[in-house]
């Protein structure tokens, strides 16, 4: 099969969806050029009508999205960077997520948010957030964090193809993964988990650029006769909740793996879905394991910047400790 | 500029059901009937008639907190709102909004909202959504004194400006932004001097004269629907009520607008009796229709609250829908 590198999956994904829909458009800043890649190109088969290059007006393009969906249209709208969308928290929060439900079910708000996210390398705190577990507590948004060049095309051809507001989280570090994605068309549904690898021993629940550090602290492992079995959930809401659970009950013992912060994170989440679940709580070996982003804001300097972000020691430690 | 006397009619009941609607929403309110708080428009009817009868059915609008008068105005059914209103699973939107967010897609009403100045981005994008579908449709977006100073006021604007968007931003200046004199935080007497700093046109007019506003307003469209862009209209005006019906309950005596003021718009200035005054005296209207006119809003507004009255509650668990079109 032909491989092509991440942010030329997306730059697909996006070109195919506005060939086969005249309401689908793309707006935010610097999208003509597509500082990130993603983008580039996109402008000589659309046009400037639906490759819209706004200001730098974060609430301004989120709420036009809303407008703009509200009105008929299916809206793309790109966060250069995912912590610029704490610029526009009320658009996001208070009027994407809830005005469907406000609305009594009359607003269709098929937007996708598109929004760069996690460390890229020395860019500090207001550049380097994985703000996902915020939106966790915000019912009425949809969360997809892509780990491989397959599945970013199609997960993001069906959040486009969604009704309802997504917000889709494209890795810094990832752009330039290189990957097997067929030439012909497909999509992949929203809720439905990936055994990124099978094992035995241990879940490893990831997501995102986290699941490629799973897959190498695995590989490791698997040196020390550990057999892990990583799971990328691909979409946190909806979650594949059956597929962790079934994959927990045949191993024993859960470490999730998360490049937010700890507290209150996705992988807080999963642990204590896992812990109500009766049957899955019941076949535990073992307690459960967070590895998370430490409690900090991301810092600058490379030294600190990876003590804070989850490496492959920092998972096989977790995993270790649940075998024993 | 002459209009069809059918229409006047029309705009003078519009602005008396608002009235009434408003005049029954206070007694229900004390009455205990209606759950939380309601923002009343009593005093600013020209504002949303002026405006509303200016745009067609399948233009779009977004209102506020104060809203009732820009969906009567639109022509919203009274007897959904009140049911809203009362919380009942009748309500325009099945209970989940009450006073501050209903909403009527089928005429291009994008709903009331809550957060101030949140409307603003809204109605960019619906302006936006027109303009790529060339439908010729135009977004009127209504907002305060007080969202003029919101963040998303200069944002919207600014993005409308450069795109030249079909939208056109109606401020209702009421001189209060909840319990703050719009003078001492608003920085410019004239919100439509804003206009400048976009390069677009901003008028003031008197919010009060239900045809000064109509015509400002269709003017506004008239270049909004020719591709020329978005407009600012400022609209004078006065809100009889508090910012909340009701409120003396948590602000007691502390009064924030003296009462001469009040008495001052009510009697000089009553956007109603200023109209009819104009229809009665032009031959429009007579006493007679007149008084025929409010008997019927009343009786619309008696039927509208019996509906309301004897519509279900929500089944609790209906909370747990219309989250997600689909999960």
């Amino acid at each position: 099969m032909r491989e092509i590198v991440y942010v030329q999956a997306i730059n697909e994904a996006l070109r195919e969806e506005m060939r086969r829909d005249p309401t689908v458009f793309l707006m935010g800043e610097d999208v003509r050029i597509g500082a990130f890649g993603t983008t580039g190109g996109l402008v000589d088969e659309f046009g400037t009508e639906r490759i819209r290059n706004t200001p730098i007006t974060e609430s301004g393009f989120t709420g036009a999205a809303v407008g703009a969906a509200m009105a008929g249209m299916r809206p793309i709208a790109e966060f250069l960077i995912a912590s610029f969308m704490w610029v526009a928290m009320d658009q996001l929060v208070n009027q994407a997520a809830k005005l469907r439900y406000m609305s009594g079910g009359q607003a269709k708000l098929p937007i996708t948010y598109r929004a760069l996210y996690g460390v890229m390398g020395s860019a500090a705190a207001q550049h380097s957030q994985a703000p996902h577990a915020m939106f966790l507590n915000c019912p009425g948004l949809k969360m997809v964090l892509p780990a491989t060049p397959y599945d970013v095309k199609g997960l993001l051809k069906t959040a486009i193809r969604d009704d309802d507001p997504v917000l889709f989280f494209e890795h810094g570090a990832l752009g330039g993964l290189k990957g097997e994605v067929p030439e012909e068309e497909y999509t992949i549904p929203f809720g439905v988990a990936d055994v990124k690898r099978e094992g035995t021993d241990v879940t490893v629940v990831a997501l995102g650029w986290m699941v490629h550090k799973a897959l190498a602290a695995a590989e490791e492992l698997a040196k020390e006769g550990i057999s892990v079995e990583v799971i990328d959930p691909r979409t946190l809401v909806p979650l594949d909740k059956e597929a962790i659970f079934a994959s927990v009950r045949k191993t024993g013992r859960l470490v999730t793996v998360d490049e937010g912060n700890k507290t209150g994170g996705a992988g807080s989440e999963i642990g204590m879905l896992v812990a109500e679940d009766d049957e899955t709580f019941g076949s535990l070996k073992a307690p459960l394991r967070r590895v998370a982003a430490h409690d900090v804001p991301i810092p600058f300097s490379p030294p600190l910047e990876q003590f804070v972000i989850p490496d492959e020691g920092r998972i096989m430690a977790a995993v270790r400790a649940v075998m024993e | 500029m002459a209009i069809e006397k059918e229409k006047l009619i029309e705009m003078y009941a519009r602005m008396l059901t608002i009235r009434h609607f408003e005049g029954k929403l206070k007694e229900l309110v004390f009455g205990g009937e209606v759950p939380g708080f309601v923002h009343a428009y009593a005093g600013e009817e020209a504002v949303a008639v002026g405006t509303c009868f200016a745009l067609l059915d399948d233009d779009y609008i977004t209102s506020t907190h104060r809203g009732h008068g820009h969906l009567i105005a639109k022509g919203a059914d009274l007897k959904r709102m009140m049911a809203e209103i009362f919380g009942k699973s009748t309500g325009y939107n099945k209970g989940k909004g009450g006073s501050m967010h209903i909403a009527d897609f089928g005429i291009g009403i994008l709903g009331a909202n809550g957060i101030v100045g949140a409307g603003l981005p809204i109605a960019t994008g619906a302006g936006l959504a027109a303009k790529l579908r060339g439908s010729g449709q135009v977004a009127t977006c209504f907002f305060g004194d007080g969202a003029s100073n919101q963040g998303t006021f200069h944002e919207s604007i600014n993005l409308a400006a450069a795109w030249k968007l079909p939208v056109i931003y109606l401020c209702e200046n009421n001189m209060y932004g909840e319990f703050t004199p719009a003078a001492e935080v608003v920085s410019v007497e004239d919100v439509s001097d804003r206009a400048a700093g976009y390069n677009i046109p901003g008028v003031t007019v008197d919010g009060q004269d239900v045809l000064a506003v109509y015509e400002v307003v269709q003017e506004a469209v008239k270049r909004a629907r020719a591709g020329t862009g978005p407009s600012l209209v400022e609209c004078k005006t006065y809100r009889y009520e508090g910012h909340v019906i009701g409120e003396e309950a948590f602000i007691g005596e502390r009064g924030y607008r003296p009462a001469e003021e009040i008495e001052e718009w009510k009697s000089q200035r009553d956007p109603i009796t200023l109209f009819k005054g104009k229809l009665v005296k032009q031959g429009v209207l007579t006493e007679e229709q007149a008084s025929q006119i409010e008997a019927e809003v009343i009786a619309q507004l008696d039927e509208a609250v019996a509906y309301a009255r004897e519509s279900p509650m929500p089944a609790p668990e209906e909370a747990l829908e219309d989250v997600y079109a689909s999960l």
